[in-house]
């Protein structure tokens, strides 16, 4: 298209901008239609429950908006983070809650108990809080097998070690055979914010940096693969790990950090997806620069995955000031479980709202939120 | 990862870019079809559409197989999975794919039994671990997946297995791009023909489309460079004013296609007299259905199935979609009875449909993705 | 319909002939070489799966056909780009 044209074209489009909607073509009017009802209250408009709405894409959020941000609202709810932080006689506490319901329950890399506790402490520690103590909640399959729950027991044990952590409070449900397959696990934690940072996905601003802790996808592969039914075999492991340590080391090192997630389900794509809406940023990645195991990336072919949108448990999103981009890599790097660590991309100011990816191919493709999980496909 | 890897380089992808452009001709536009869904994945996969100059565009063909099928089929297989024992069996494809009464999500909500599987041989080994149950597998695809399903029935009779059956949906890709040729408002320069289904039946049965349409014909890979590349000897055709069907994809189709998977293709499976095509009418010869002499592992045979034909809602266009004719903010629903999340018609319910795309991302002009991610 | 990976052949099964493991990127799965039978596939090959199927055997030397052509367009763009560079410099 030449500048002729092209200047032209803005001329016209700056025109019918002034003019007011009577003067939008009709293309603008269907648009300017559908931002109207974008803004318009969520709805959820399936009379059930499906699985799309576990995804934690749009399906998720739209639940999320229409039904319990409508019946709970208040403020602290509202920021739809990870946890919520408020102030309690004195104190900042964090405070989450995250149910398991992983199946199998156990598989290369971990099992549900180990899920349950980090997850949890992951949930707390990326507001910048000192994970502290935790309940955990079972919901038992009559006829689960006692030693299958000793082994899991043992699991969250070991995590609770590793994690810093206490359980310290619980409770034990029993129901009928057929449901809760196998083992259902709640865990809620708190903990405490001593450092006086204000974490959160509305605080990213263009010129900020976006790093991955390491290669993403190894999760949601490894239970994917585990489930049997594809019949493929690899050496993939869960990397279910607690991160609070990785944390501590990168706040303790940078000043800059905006915003900490680490992904789970929905993968890095819907957590950079939440961050460009909520700060109205463009986020775009250099998909060279993200990190992937080889058997991961496999995986992803033959089934016709995108890794961005696989869950990861031991993965976390830093969101930083650009120009602290290499000694927040640097600190984590310094941490075993921060040896990937990658700056993969950086924000803008337009277009807002979107993740773009530069693909390795040199073209660009943005990457929406799901509606729902990501499916293999053949086609 | 070999043979991969070597065909997503960005500096060959450079290089065929400079040479796509040198062979245009000043003024003139051009508009090449691919037929293939898969082509179209890669196509917005990779972000390929940003290495073509403004005048070369590329048409989203009907070569979806997922995409045209059309609802009342999908409301049979809904309804075959209802009935009791059964366990139905598909591809993760169709899983969202919305009939007249909801998709196979929405079924599995209301207690159906519909898993996904990767292989029919999957759904094969949950036949045989649940011999009390009856098994169906959704087959789904062009003549690229037809002769799994068809190696599959063989093999279920060869073990004797009797709760084993397929719910047959194959269709045939000459009859779409023939529907395509027909159709009076479409004008294309070339087509960029289907890759892993002329494995199957090989190069020649394109031949009428170069010597009786005029129109060129590059049976292209699916990794950028081998679609660029393919755009790149459509566009040598066209200056040299040749009308042939040529192989990019020479590493992987034979010419003379798979004699083999033809053959067991042949075995299992006959065209039915005419189908239904999602936004493309009745078609004759255009899908297959079981032998006689495999009747029992067909399900259509097996159970009783409506087979309503459920019309798609009057106000769904997307047959003009698919055809490049409309763009999705001129079809009546776009945007308001039909939206990603409540899609009437496959433009929206597949993320790569036409519509679906625009609905998202409409508003975002090429030009301002480009320059926040290139720049 | 379309989606077919390139594996390489690791094993052939010795009491089921008619099928090989086939490794992708380090991932395995046992791949029904039936459609094939016309070739003799030996571990190392690479074969396109498609839906637990080999559909072709790769054709190793077209591949590399393949890739000669087009570094042979990548080489004759870089020495284009060379000469426009030096051009440019010859007329400032």
């Amino acid at each position: 298209m030449s500048t002729e044209q092209r200047s032209a074209d803005w001329a016209e489009e700056a025109v019918l901008r002034h003019a007011g909607e009577a003067h939008l073509t009709r293309e603008e009017q269907v648009l300017e239609r559908i931002a109207r009802a974008r803004r318009r209250k969520a709805k959820v408009s399936e009379e059930r429950i499906t699985s799309a709405h576990g995804a934690g894409g749009k399906a998720t959020h739209t639940l999320i908006d229409a039904i319990f941000l409508e019946a709970f609202r208040n403020p602290l709810l509202e920021s739809l983070e990870d946890q919520a932080v408020f102030t309690a006689g004195g104190a900042r506490l964090a405070f989450t809650t995250d149910s398991y319901v992983v199946s199998p329950l156990f598989f290369p890399g971990g099992d549900i108990g180990e899920l349950a506790v980090n997850g949890t402490v992951n949930d707390l520690a990326v507001s910048g809080a000192r994970p502290l103590y935790l309940s955990a909640g079972f919901i038992l399959e009559e006829g689960f097998g006692v030693a299958d729950l000793e082994r899991i027991v043992a699991s969250m044990a070991a995590a609770a070690d590793a994690g810093g952590v206490q359980i310290v409070t619980g409770d034990t449900k029993v129901v009928q055979r057929g449901k809760a397959d196998g083992c259902y696990i709640n865990t809620a934690g708190v903990g405490l914010l001593e450092r006086p940072v204000s974490l959160g996905a509305a605080n990213v601003a263009p010129g900020d940096a976006v790093i991955v802790s390491g290669p993403i996808g190894d999760h949601g592969i490894t239970i994917l693969l585990a489930r049997g039914e594809l019949e493929i075999e690899s050496d993939i492991e869960s990397d279910t790990a607690p991160l609070h340590e990785l944390i501590a080391g990168l706040l303790d090192a940078v000043s800059g950090v905006r915003c900490l997630r680490d992904a789970t389900r929905g993968g890095v794509a819907t957590i950079l997806n939440e961050i460009a809406r909520a700060s109205e940023v463009a986020v775009v990645v250099d998909e060279a620069a993200v990190p992937m195991r080889p058997e991961v990336r496999g995986a992803c072919e033959i089934l016709g995955l995108d890794p961005l949108y696989v869950a990861c448990e031991g993965r976390l999103v830093a969101v930083v000031d650009g120009g602290q981009a290499d000694a927040a890599v640097a600190a984590l790097r310094a941490h075993p479980l921060g040896a990937g660590a990658s700056v993969i991309g950086r924000v803008k100011d337009d277009p807002p709202t979107l993740v773009l990816l530069k693909t390795e191919f040199g073209g660009t493709r943005i990457v929406d939120m799901l509606i729902g999980d990501p499916l293999p496909r053949i086609c | 990862m070999r043979f991969v890897d070597e065909f997503r380089d960005a500096d060959k992808a450079q290089a065929l870019a400079a040479q796509i452009v040198a062979l245009c001709e000043p003024g003139r536009q051009y508009k090449f079809m691919e037929v293939c869904g898969g082509h179209t994945h890669t196509i917005y996969k990779h972000g390929l559409e940003d290495y073509l100059p403004d005048n070369v565009t590329l048409v989203h063909g009907p070569g979806c197989p997922v995409c045209v099928i059309p609802m009342g089929r999908v409301d049979d297989a809904i309804d075959i999975a209802e009935q009791p024992d059964v366990i139905m069996t598909s591809f993760g494809d169709m899983m969202r794919v919305p009939g007249g009464r909801g998709s196979f999500f929405d079924s599995n909500a209301k207690g159906a039994d519909i898993r996904m599987v990767y292989s029919p041989l999957d759904a094969l080994k949950v036949a045989r671990q649940n011999p009390d149950k009856r098994v169906v597998f959704m087959a789904i695809g062009f003549e690229t997946t037809a002769p799994s399903t068809a190696m599959t029935v063989l093999r279920a009779a060869a073990e004797g297995l009797e709760n084993f059956s397929i719910f047959c949906n194959h269709v045939t890709i000459i009859p779409a791009i023939k529907a395509i040729l027909d159709s009076p408002d479409l004008r294309l320069d070339g087509f960029i023909g289907p890759g892993h289904v002329s494995t199957v039946i090989g190069c020649r049965p394109y031949d009428f489309i170069s010597r009786q349409h005029d129109k060129p014909l590059v049976c292209a890979g699916f990794e950028p460079l081998d679609i660029l590349q393919s755009v790149y000897m459509l566009m040598r055709q066209l200056d040299e004013g040749r009308s042939e069907v040529e192989n990019q994809y020479t590493r992987v189709v034979p010419w003379d296609g798979n004699r083999k998977a033809l053959g067991v293709i042949g075995e299992v499976m006959e065209l039915r007299p005419y189908f239904e095509w999602r936004g493309l009418g009745f078609i004759s010869h255009s899908a297959l259905r079981m032998r006689e002499k495999y009747a029992r592992f067909d399900a259509e045979r097996i159970f009783e199935i409506p087979g309503v034909r459920v019309a798609d809602p009057k106000a769904c266009q997307c047959g003009e979609v698919l055809k490049g004719v409309l763009k999705p903010w001129e079809c009546k629903v776009f945007g308001t009875a039909c939206t990603p999340e409540t899609p009437i018609g496959t433009c929206m319910v597949s993320s790569e449909g036409a519509c679906a795309a625009y609905y998202n991302f409409g508003r975002f002009s090429r030009e301002r993705v480009r320059e926040a991610t290139l720049t | 319909m379309c989606l077919g990976i390139p594996g390489e052949v690791v094993e052939i099964l010795t009491d089921r002939p008619d099928l090989a493991k086939v490794d992708v990127s380090g991932v395995r799965r046992a791949i029904n070489i039936g459609l094939l039978e016309d070739e003799e596939i030996v571990p190392g090959d690479w074969i396109l799966i498609h839906v637990g199927f080999a559909l072709s055997k790769i054709d190793e030397q077209e591949a590399k056909a393949a890739m000669d052509f087009l570094e042979g367009i990548g080489v004759a763009y870089e020495e284009e780009l060379a000469a426009l560079r030096e051009s440019m410099i010859d007329t400032e």
